[in-house]
C-alpha cells in the first residue's frame, strides 16, 4: 500500500513532466495539422537554458531560492521560445501548403540539427548538478516502508498547475486564443475572416515551446543529470501522451501526459524497468489501433 | 520602392536576424558546461563567446546574401520550362544518369584510383542505395510512411548472424532465410497497424522500430544484449573461402592470383550491387504488374480504390512485407561485412536517413535515391574528420534541400499508366 502510494506520487510528477511537453504537440497538430517531431529537442534545449542559468545564478548555494528560480524559469522560457519561433520560421513556414511529407522530413532535420547542435556545443557528456530542493514530507511510517512527498516534486505539481491554468484562461478568454480556437478549426476561412494566421501559428510555436522549457527545467532538477539525447525518447512519450489523450485536444493531452507518466512508473515498479519504454510504445500502438482519435479526440471524418 | 527604403528594411531585418541568432546562440554555445576537475561534483562554464560571436555574424552574412542574390530576384522569376517538356527532360535524364552510373558502378573497383578506402565508402553507399530503394517501395511506391524501417534491417541482421554463428549454414543459405524473416516481420507488424493513415502510421512503426531496438538489447540469453553478436562468419565465394591459408581452395589459389585481403573487399563489393540491382530490377518490374499498379492507385487515392474493389491491407501488407524482405538482405550482407552486430547499428537514427534519403531524392524516383545516398552518406563519409560536425550539418542539409525542393531533387511521382486524356 505505502509502495503504491509511493508510485502514485512519482507517477504524478512524472507525467506532470509529459503533460506540458505534449500540449505542445497537441496545440501544433491541431493548428497546422503536422508532427512537430523537433518538439522534444526544444524541450532538451529549454532543459539546457535552464541548467546554465541554474550554474550561471549558483542555484543551490545562495539565499534566495524561490526568486534565483523564477529567473531560471523566465530565462528557459524567453530563450526556449525563441527557438520554437525560429524553427517554425525557418524550417516550417516555407512548407506551410507543400506536401505533408515534407514538413515531416525537415522536423526530423531540425530535430537531428538540434541535438548535434547542443552536443558540438555543449558536449556529449552527460551534465550533472546537485539536488536544489531537498526534503520534503514524509508519512505512513510504518516499519521500512516510507511515503515520501518532497518539496521537488510539490514544486513540480504546483508550477504544472499554475501554468495550466495561466494557459487555459489564455486560450478560453482572451482574443489571442479565440483566433488560435478559430485557426484550428478552419484555417482558409480564419484567414479571410481577418486572422493574421502567420501571426498565431507563430505563437503557438512560441507557447509550446515555453512549455516545453518549463518541463526541462522540471527535468533538470528531477532528475539531476541532462545530456544532448533526452529530447528524443522525452518528446515521444509526451507524443504518445498527446495522442492517447486525442491529438489536438488541450485537456487531452494533460489527460495523456498524466497516462503515461502513472504506466511508465507502474510498470517499472512491478515489473521489469528495462522493458518500461516498451511498455509505452506497446500503448501507443494499441490505442492507435483501437482509438486512433484518442480518448477525448473526435474520430476524423474521412472525405472524398 | 525606392532603393532608400529598401535598403533601411534590410538594415533592420539583418539587425532583427543578428539579435534572434544572439539570443539563440549566447546560452547554449556561449556557456559551454564542463563537469569541474577540482572536486568532480559541481559544473563550471568554459567560456566560448568569441565562437558564438562569429557564428552570429556568419548567420547574418548569409541572410545579407540572401537579400542581395534571393529576395529581390525571387517575383521576377519567370517559369521557362513547360511542364511536358521537363517531364521529358528528366525522363530522358534519368536514362543517362542511369547508365551512367552502372558504367561507373562497375568499373569502380578496377579504376586506378580506387583504394580500399574507397571501396569501402562505395560499399557503404551501395547498402544504403539498397536500403533506399526497398524503402522506396513503401513509400514511394505504396506511399506508407515508414519510420521504423531500420526495424526490418536489424532482423535481417541478426537473423543471418544467430542462424551463421548457431546452425554453421553458410551465407547463401542465410540470405533468403533472413529476407523470409524479416518479411514476416513485416507481416506482423504491418498487420494491425495498416489502417492507420500518415503521420499516425509514422509514428505507429517508429514506435515498432524501437520496440524491436530495445527487445534486442535487453534479451541477452538470444541476442547477446548491448554485447551484441561477434565473430559472425565471412562470406566465401561460393564455397571458396577468401583466406591466406585453408583447408578447402582458396579463392586466390582457385583464379590463381596472388594473395591479396582486396579480394575480399571487392567481392562485398560487387555482392551489394548487385543485391541492389536485384532489388532496383525487381522494383520496376512490380510496377507494371496488377500489385504493383495498385500501390500507385493507393498512394494517390484510397477511397477511391476501395471504391473500385483493390483491398486496400493485403495490398498495403504486400508493399510493407516486400519493403521489409529487401532490408533484411542488405541487413544480412550488413551482418557479413561488419562481422560484428550490436543494437547500437539500428538505431531510430538509421531509419531517418534512409527516409531522407528516400524523401530527398525523389520518392518514386530510383534514381533519385542513388543521388540522395551519395550527397548524403559519401559526402558526410569524406567528411570524417569533423566527426562531430557530421551530423550537424547533415540535419542542415535536410532542412535546406527540402525547403528549395519539397518534392526531391528528382521528382517522379507519375503513376506508370494513366488514361490518356481527352484533349491530346
Amino acid at each position: 500500500m505505502e509502495y503504491f502510494l509511493q508510485q502514485l506520487i512519482n507517477s504524478l510528477t512524472l507525467g506532470s513532466i509529459y503533460g506540458l511537453i505534449a500540449i505542445g504537440y497537441t496545440m501544433v497538430y491541431g493548428i497546422v495539422g503536422m508532427i512537430n517531431f523537433a518538439h522534444g529537442d526544444v524541450f532538451m534545449i529549454g532543459s539546457f537554458v535552464s541548467l546554465i542559468a541554474m550554474v550561471l545564478l549558483g542555484v543551490g548555494t545562495g539565499a534566495f531560492l524561490p526568486l534565483a528560480l523564477l529567473v531560471v524559469l523566465l530565462a528557459a522560457i524567453l530563450v526556449t521560445s525563441v527557438y520554437g519561433w525560429t524553427l517554425e520560421r525557418v524550417a516550417y513556414r516555407p512548407l506551410r501548403g507543400s506536401f505533408r511529407l515534407a514538413a515531416l522530413i525537415t522536423a526530423l532535420g531540425a530535430s537531428i540539427f538540434l541535438q548535434n547542435f547542443v552536443q558540438v556545443s555543449q558536449g556529449a557528456k552527460i551534465k550533472p548538478i546537485q539536488p536544489v530542493i531537498q526534503g520534503g514530507f514524509t508519512f505512513f511510517e510504518n516499519g521500512s516502508m516510507v511515503v515520501s512527498f518532497s518539496y521537488l516534486q510539490i514544486f513540480i505539481i504546483i508550477i504544472t498547475v499554475i501554468l495550466l491554468s495561466i494557459f487555459s484562461y489564455i486560450i478560453s478568454k482572451t482574443p489571442l486564443g479565440r483566433s488560435q480556437r478559430a485557426c484550428e478549426q478552419d484555417l482558409t476561412m480564419s484567414k479571410l475572416l481577418g486572422i493574421n494566421v502567420d501571426r498565431t501559428i507563430s505563437i503557438t510555436f512560441i507557447i509550446g515551446a515555453s512549455l516545453a522549457s518549463v518541463a526541462g527545467m522540471m527535468f533538470v532538477l528531477y532528475y539531476g543529470v541532462i545530456d544532448f539525447f533526452i529530447g528524443f525518447l522525452t518528446g515521444i512519450k509526451a507524443f504518445t501522451a498527446a495522442v492517447l489523450g486525442g491529438i489536438g485536444s488541450i485537456p487531452g493531452a494533460v489527460i495523456g501526459g498524466l497516462l503515461i507518466g502513472l504506466i511508465e512508473t507502474f510498470w517499472s515498479a512491478y515489473f521489469t524497468i528495462e522493458y518500461k519504454d516498451v511498455a509505452v510504445f506497446g500503448i501507443l500502438v494499441i490505442v492507435l489501433i483501437f482509438r486512433p482519435y484518442g480518448i477525448l479526440g473526435k474520430p476524423e471524418v474521412e472525405k472524398v | 520602392m525606392s532603393s532608400k527604403e529598401n535598403f533601411s528594411l534590410i538594415i533592420k531585418d539583418l539587425i532583427f536576424t543578428g539579435l534572434i541568432a544572439t539570443v539563440l546562440l549566447i546560452p547554449i554555445v556561449g556557456f559551454r558546461t564542463e563537469i569541474s576537475t577540482v572536486d568532480s561534483t559541481g559544473l563550471i562554464f568554459n567560456y566560448n563567446f568569441i565562437t558564438a560571436f562569429f557564428v552570429v555574424a556568419f548567420i547574418v552574412g548569409i541572410r545579407f546574401l540572401f537579400h542581395i542574390f534571393w529576395f529581390s530576384k525571387i517575383q521576377k522569376k519567370p517559369q521557362e520550362n513547360s511542364e511536358k517538356n521537363k517531364k521529358k527532360f528528366l525522363k530522358k535524364l534519368n536514362f543517362y544518369l542511369g547508365v551512367a552510373a552502372a558504367v561507373i558502378a562497375f568499373t569502380l573497383p578496377f579504376m586506378p584510383f580506387a583504394n580500399r578506402y574507397i571501396v569501402d565508402v562505395a560499399t557503404l553507399v551501395l547498402t544504403y542505395v539498397m536500403l533506399g530503394w526497398g524503402l522506396n517501395i513503401v513509400v514511394g511506391l505504396a506511399g506508407l510512411l515508414d519510420l521504423g524501417y531500420v526495424a526490418f534491417f536489424a532482423v535481417g541482421a541478426y537473423s543471418y548472424a544467430l542462424l551463421a554463428t548457431t546452425f554453421d549454414l553458410s551465407f547463401w543459405i542465410c540470405l533468403p532465410l533472413a529476407g523470409i524473416l524479416a518479411a514476416f516481420a513485416g507481416i506482423l507488424l504491418g498487420f494491425p497497424v495498416l489502417r492507420l493513415r500518415g503521420d499516425y502510421l509514422a509514428i505507429v512503426t517508429l514506435g515498432f522500430g524501437e520496440i524491436i531496438r530495445l527487445i534486442l538489447l535487453n534479451w541477452y540469453e538470444f541476442t547477446g544484449g548491448p554485447d551484441g553478436i561477434s565473430r559472425i562468419p565471412r562470406p566465401s565465394f561460393f564455397g571458396f573461402p577468401f583466406a591466406r591459408k585453408s583447408e578447402d581452395t582458396t579463392f586466390h589459389e582457385l583464379f590463381g592470383l596472388e594473395y591479396s585481403t582486396m579480394h575480399r573487399i571487392i567481392f562485398l563489393y560487387y555482392l551489394i550491387l548487385i543485391l541492389a540491382l536485384i532489388t532496383n530490377f525487381f522494383t520496376m518490374k512490380i510496377r507494371n504488374l496488377p500489385v504493383g499498379r495498385a500501390w500507385e492507385a493507393l498512394r494517390e487515392d484510397e477511397t477511391a480504390c476501395r471504391a473500385i474493389g483493390i483491398n486496400p491491407t493485403n495490398t498495403k501488407l504486400t508493399a510493407f512485407a516486400i519493403g521489409a524482405m529487401f532490408g533484411g538482405f542488405a541487413g544480412s550482407f550488413f551482418a557479413t561485412r561488419q562481422g560484428f552486430i550490436s543494437p547500437e547499428s539500428f538505431t531510430f537514427i538509421e531509419s531517418a536517413i534512409i527516409l531522407a534519403i528516400v524523401v530527398l531524392g525523389g520518392m518514386g524516383s530510383q534514381i533519385g535515391v542513388v543521388i540522395a545516398s551519395i550527397l548524403l552518406i559519401g559526402s558526410t563519409e569524406l567528411f570524417r574528420e569533423l566527426e562531430q560536425f557530421r551530423m550537424l550539418a547533415f540535419g542542415l542539409a535536410m532542412i535546406i534541400i527540402m525547403i528549395l525542393k519539397p518534392r526531391g531533387l528528382l521528382a517522379n511521382r507519375e503513376p506508370s499508366i494513366l488514361l490518356n486524356k481527352k484533349n491530346e
